[in-house]
């Protein structure tokens, strides 16, 4: 059922919230994964200081797509730097590669413009609430 | 498990192969939408088999279903691999119907029923990363390359540490840049081809036999 947004809610603007590494960091990866589409859903543009694994990105991308309803969520943007590079001795002592900080969004809210290993580019795309 | 028990759970076969490398393996065409995913697989299939694995479209989400082929030898001098190709649906994050009627003037119901099972053929790309033992990313070499479809399929097989070959496709078109890619993706190959006209395709398969005919051993998840 298509959801229609009151207009108290529309003045209230784009919601972007910026998630610490320590709210997510607690959490298993479906606790994460379920986290993220419901906020997402709702709405709200979520910049993540510390992304997600590879593993869990890809789990992500397979969650949206079962999520996807065609008239009110047609899927997320998401954008985030490469892992932290390690080096030969953390390998050694089984240190493992960080996420970098990523961007998450329905797609008909936010777009990307252009990114690259030092900048991601997005636009929030306004007039188009639901 | 020790050793012996090891050794006892292995197969002849098995251990030949992690010595002498892969006779055999099951490789994946991955992608976005788009970049010519069935294209190359129709490549390989038409100059080894004479066959073809699927239609082609302009239109975004053609291929909808993962289809592979057995068996197909490809060779390379005196060595040669025998592969198992998968040609999977593209990868995408967002699927709108409405880009099928707007961009591609398809109908209403055209578009919606396309969307309803692109969706399904991204969770079956997805779900046949577990079940390969290597990838060709496909990529347009006239596209930036830092998509974060690519960016996830090449972290993702990082870390089952899976053989990834990097085809850069479309360089027959006059804004193709593959050394953007090479760039981009140093610590892959990257071959730059154009499935379409078949140029380097030759290259693309001394490049495949060497590369999933090696040892090495899959990271399960």
């Amino acid at each position: 059922m298509k959801k229609t947004m009151g207009k108290k809610e529309k003045d209230k603007g784009i919601s972007v919230n910026l998630i610490s590494r320590d709210k997510l960091e607690h959490l298993t990866s479906a606790e994460k994964l379920k986290y993220i589409i419901n906020e997402v859903k709702k709405g709200r543009i979520l910049v993540l200081e510390h992304g997600l694994t590879p593993m869990e990105q890809t789990a992500l991308i397979e969650h949206t797509m079962k999520e996807i309803d065609q008239d009110t969520f047609i899927g997320i943007e998401i954008e985030g730097y490469g892992e932290d590079k390690t080096g030969l001795l953390q390998r050694l002592l089984g240190i493992i590669k960080k996420p970098r900080m990523t961007v998450i969004g329905p797609a008909h809210l936010i777009k990307t413009i252009h990114k690259d290993n030092d900048l991601i580019q997005t636009m929030i795309i306004t007039g188009k609430r639901s | 498990m020790g050793i012996f028990s090891r050794l006892k759970n292995t197969s002849f076969s098995k251990i030949i192969q992690r010595i002498f490398g892969k006779k055999h393996a099951k490789i994946g065409i991955y992608g976005p939408p788009n970049v010519g995913k069935t294209t190359l697989a129709n490549r390989i299939l038409k100059d080894w088999t004479g066959d073809i694995m699927g239609s082609v479209s302009e239109i975004p989400h053609e291929t909808r279903r993962a289809n592979w082929r057995k068996n197909i030898r490809i060779e390379n001098g005196n060595s040669s691999l025998v592969m198992d190709i998968v040609d999977t649906p593209g990868i995408a994050t967002k699927i709108d119907y409405k880009d099928f009627m707007n961009t591609y003037g398809l109908s209403k119901e055209e578009s919606r029923l396309r969307a309803k099972e692109a969706t399904e053929g991204v969770i079956e790309a997805i779900k046949w990363l577990e079940d390969i033992d290597g990838v060709i990313l496909v990529m347009d070499s006239t596209q930036d390359p830092f998509t974060q479809v690519n960016v996830t399929i090449i972290g993702n097989l990082e870390a089952r540490n899976l053989p990834i070959l990097i085809a850069a496709n479309k360089i027959d078109m006059e804004d193709a840049s593959p050394a953007t890619l090479k760039s981009a993706f140093p610590q892959h190959p990257v071959v730059p081809i154009s499935a379409l006209t078949g140029y380097n395709s030759e290259t693309l398969y001394s490049t495949m036999v060497k590369h999933f005919g090696k040892k090495r051993r899959k990271n399960r998840r």
